[in-house]
C-alpha cells in the first residue's frame, strides 16, 4: 500500500506540468473538511489530511473506443434524458442538441442500436400512462430518424409511470419523471 | 432465456409471510344477525371452520355474527331447532353442523342453514376435505350459507391477484378472497402490471417489464409455466380475455402509437389490428356477452371511454362527464360500467348505468385505480393509497360498504378478482 502511494506521488509530480486550470481549481476545493473540532477525538484538534488530486495522463496513442464517448461526462452523448412539461410530448428546443448528437452517433455507428424508454408521472391510469410514455418515446424516435438515424436502429417503448427517477409526489418529482431515456446496446 | 430466469423467479407454492388483512369501516347497511354455532367435532380439524365462515359473511357487509355461548350438548345439523329460543337470542339466521373424520384421514363437514324469522330450514350439504384444505372448505360453507340467505352466489371461494412492490422487488401474488394463503406466481426486479384472470380461472395474463420494456405473458397456474403472448417491437400491454378464453385483446405500439389488437390466447396465428386512430387506444375490456370491447381513447382530446364491436367497427363514445375517464370495467351482468374518473385532481371510481346513463361516484379517496368486479357483481376491488402506501380496498357496488385491506409488507396495487371457483 505504501509503495502504491509513493508511485502515486511520482505520477502526480510527473503530471504536474499537464495540469489544467480546472484541475487546479478542483484540487484546491477540499472534498471533506476534517479540520473542524469534533471530527477527531473529543477535545483533540485533528490534523487536516490532504490527498492531492491526480491529473491522469493518457499515453495510449491512436483512436479512442467510440463507445466511451457515450459514458464520458464531458460528452453530450452521456446525456440520455429528455424531460417534458405536463401533458407535452414534443422534444423541447433545449434538448435538440442532445438528440442531434445521438442521431449523428447512430449515423456514424450504423451497427449501434438504441432503446428509447418513455416515462410519465404517477398520476392517472397505469395503462393510459403506458400510452402517454409511448407518445414521448415515439417522438424522440421520429426526430432521430429525421436527423438521419435508421428506423431499424431504434426501438421506442414505454415504461409508463412504473420507473420514476424521483419517488416524490410533488411537481418537482413529477417533472423528473416525465422523460424519455436513451439506452444503448449493452445497457438494456 | 438464461438472463430472463436470472431476473425472474417462478414459484408455485411459496407461502408469503405477510398477508392481507381486512378491516371494515363505515356503518354499512342493515346487517342480518346470524348465529353460527361451532360445529360439533370441529376442534379436531385444527382450523376453526365456523370462525372463517363468520368472518367471510361479516366481510360481505350483509351479516353480523352473533356470539354464541358454548352449548351442551353441542348441537349438530340433526338437532331439532327451537326457533323461539334462537329468536330470543336475536338471530335471524342459524347454521348448525358437525365434523367427522374418515378412515382415510379426510374430514367430512355436514351443516344446515335455517331462517329463524320464517321458521324454516333453507338447505343442507356435506363437504369432504383434507386438513390442509380446511380454509377452502370453510369458504365453500360460507358460499352455501350466503347463497341460501341472499339468493345470489357467494365469492368467498374465489381468488384475487395483485402486485406487491417491496423495495425494488415486485411480486405478482394470488390469494384467497379474504387475503389468506397468499403465494407468488412471479417475482421480478422490474415492474409487473395489469394482471387479468382468464374466464375459467386457470390462467393469468399480465404485463412484465423484466426485459426493459412491456411484454405480455400468460401464466398457466396449475402447470406453473408461462408463455410470451405479445413481444412485438415497441410496447405490449393492457391484456384482456375474451369471455370464451380463446382471444386476448392487447395494446401494441408495433405500428406506432398505441392501438388495440387481437391475438389467439395460445400464441398461434397473426395479430389482428382492430383500432385505427392517431390517438392512444388502450385498456380494452370485453363486455360480458363478448360482443363489445370497451376501451380508453384520447381521440377526442381528453381520455374517455368508448366501445366498439369485439372485432372492430366504428367506436361510440360512452363517457361524457369530466375530462378524464379511464379504465373501463363492465359489470358481470353487463348493466353497469365501472371506471376511474378524475375530478378536481382526485381519481375516484364511478359507475355508469348503461341503461339510463346515470353516473354515481362510489369512492371518496383521491388516488383510486384499477377497479375489479367480484364475479357476483356485489363488490368492487380497487387499489388506493393510504398513509402514503398502496393498499387494496373493496367497495360494495352500491357504494355503501367499504373495506380496507391493509398489507404490512409493501405497496399493493393492480388487483384483479378471479372468476367463480367451479
Amino acid at each position: 500500500m505504501r509503495a502504491f502511494f509513493i508511485l502515486l506521488a511520482f505520477l502526480v509530480a510527473a503530471a504536474g506540468c499537464q495540469t489544467t486550470p480546472e484541475d487546479q481549481a478542483a484540487a484546491s476545493a477540499s472534498v471533506e473538511d476534517r479540520t473542524k473540532p469534533g471530527a477527531g477525538k473529543p477535545g483533540a484538534q485533528a490534523q487536516p489530511v490532504e490527498r492531492p488530486k491526480i491529473a491522469a495522463v493518457d499515453v495510449t496513442s491512436g483512436r479512442k473506443d467510440p463507445a466511451s464517448a457515450l459514458k464520458d461526462p464531458a460528452n453530450i452523448l452521456s446525456k440520455r434524458s429528455i424531460y417534458y412539461e405536463l401533458d407535452k410530448f414534443d422534444v423541447r428546443d433545449e434538448y435538440r442538441g442532445l438528440v442531434e448528437a445521438h442521431a449523428k452517433y447512430l449515423r456514424e455507428n450504423p451497427k449501434t442500436r438504441v432503446l428509447i424508454q418513455g416515462n410519465t408521472d404517477e398520476r392517472g391510469s397505469r395503462e393510459y400512462n403506458v400510452g402517454l410514455g409511448q407518445r414521448r418515446s415515439d417522438g424522440v424516435k421520429r426526430m432521430l430518424i429525421l436527423l438521419g438515424a435508421r428506423e431499424d436502429q431504434i426501438e421506442s417503448v414505454s415504461l409508463g409511470e412504473e420507473k420514476p427517477q424521483s419517488e416524490g409526489h410533488s411537481e418537482t418529482a413529477w417533472s423528473k419523471n416525465r422523460r424519455s431515456d436513451i439506452l444503448y446496446s449493452g445497457e438494456f | 432465456m438464461r438472463l430472463l430466469f436470472g431476473l425472474v423467479f417462478l414459484v408455485a407454492a411459496s407461502q408469503t409471510p405477510a398477508q392481507l388483512s381486512i378491516e371494515i369501516t363505515g356503518p354499512g347497511v342493515q346487517r342480518t344477525p346470524i348465529a353460527i354455532v361451532p360445529f360439533a367435532g370441529e376442534a379436531a380439524v385444527g382450523t376453526s371452520l365456523t370462525a372463517i365462515v363468520r368472518a367471510d359473511l361479516e366481510r360481505s357487509g350483509l351479516f353480523r355474527g352473533l356470539e354464541v355461548p358454548p352449548l351442551s350438548p353441542a348441537p349438530t345439523e340433526n338437532t331439532p331447532v327451537s326457533y323461539g329460543e334462537w329468536r330470543s337470542r336475536l338471530a335471524d339466521a342459524l347454521v348448525l353442523g358437525s365434523v367427522g373424520k374418515h378412515a382415510d384421514g379426510r374430514f367430512e363437514v355436514r351443516f344446515r342453514v335455517y331462517d329463524i324469522v320464517k321458521q324454516a330450514p333453507l338447505g343442507a350439504i356435506a363437504y369432504l376435505f383434507t386438513q390442509d384444505n380446511a380454509r377452502a372448505a370453510a369458504h365453500r360453507i360460507a358460499d352455501f350459507v350466503y347463497e341460501k340467505l341472499t339468493g345470489e352466489k357467494g365469492v368467498f371461494s374465489t381468488q384475487i391477484a395483485y402486485v406487491v412492490k417491496r423495495g425494488s422487488t415486485y411480486e405478482l401474488q394470488i390469494a384467497d378472497a379474504d387475503g389468506e394463503r397468499a403465494q407468488y406466481l412471479l417475482r421480478s426486479n422490474e415492474p409487473i402490471i395489469s394482471p387479468v384472470w382468464s374466464p375459467e380461472g386457470r390462467r393469468i395474463a399480465y404485463v412484465s417489464f423484466e426485459s426493459k420494456k412491456p411484454i405480455v405473458y400468460v401464466h398457466h397456474l396449475s402447470e406453473n409455466k408461462r408463455q410470451v403472448v405479445a413481444s412485438f417491437k415497441g410496447s405490449n400491454s393492457a391484456p384482456a380475455w375474451s369471455p370464451d378464453g380463446k382471444t386476448i385483446a392487447v395494446v401494441l405500439s408495433v405500428e406506432g402509437g398505441s392501438q388495440i389488437y387481437l391475438l389467439n390466447a395460445d400464441g398461434s396465428g397473426p395479430r389482428r389490428r382492430i383500432s385505427n386512430s392517431n390517438s392512444i387506444d388502450t385498456e380494452p375490456r370485453y363486455s360480458t356477452d363478448g360482443k363489445l370491447l370497451y376501451f380508453t381513447s384520447d381521440r377526442g382530446g381528453s381520455p374517455q371511454i368508448y366501445r366498439m364491436g369485439a372485432t372492430g367497427g366504428e367506436p361510440q363514445r360512452v363517457t361524457f362527464r369530466g375530462s378524464y375517464n379511464v379504465s373501463p370495467r363492465p359489470s358481470p351482468d353487463g348493466r353497469v360500467l365501472a371506471y376511474v374518473t378524475r375530478e378536481a385532481g382526485k381519481f375516484q371510481v364511478a359507475l355508469l348505468d348503461l341503461a339510463n346513463q346515470q353516473v354515481q361516484v362510489i369512492t371518496d379517496s383521491d388516488r383510486d385505480e384499477s377497479p375489479s368486479f367480484a364475479p357476483n357483481g356485489r363488490m368492487i376491488l380497487l387499489a388506493t393509497v393510504r398513509g402514503g402506501r398502496g393498499v387494496l380496498s373493496a367497495v360494495s357496488s352500491d357504494g355503501r360498504i367499504r373495506q380496507n385491506l391493509p398489507y404490512s409488507g409493501g405497496d399493493v396495487r393492480e388487483p384483479a378478482w378471479g372468476p367463480f371457483n367451479e
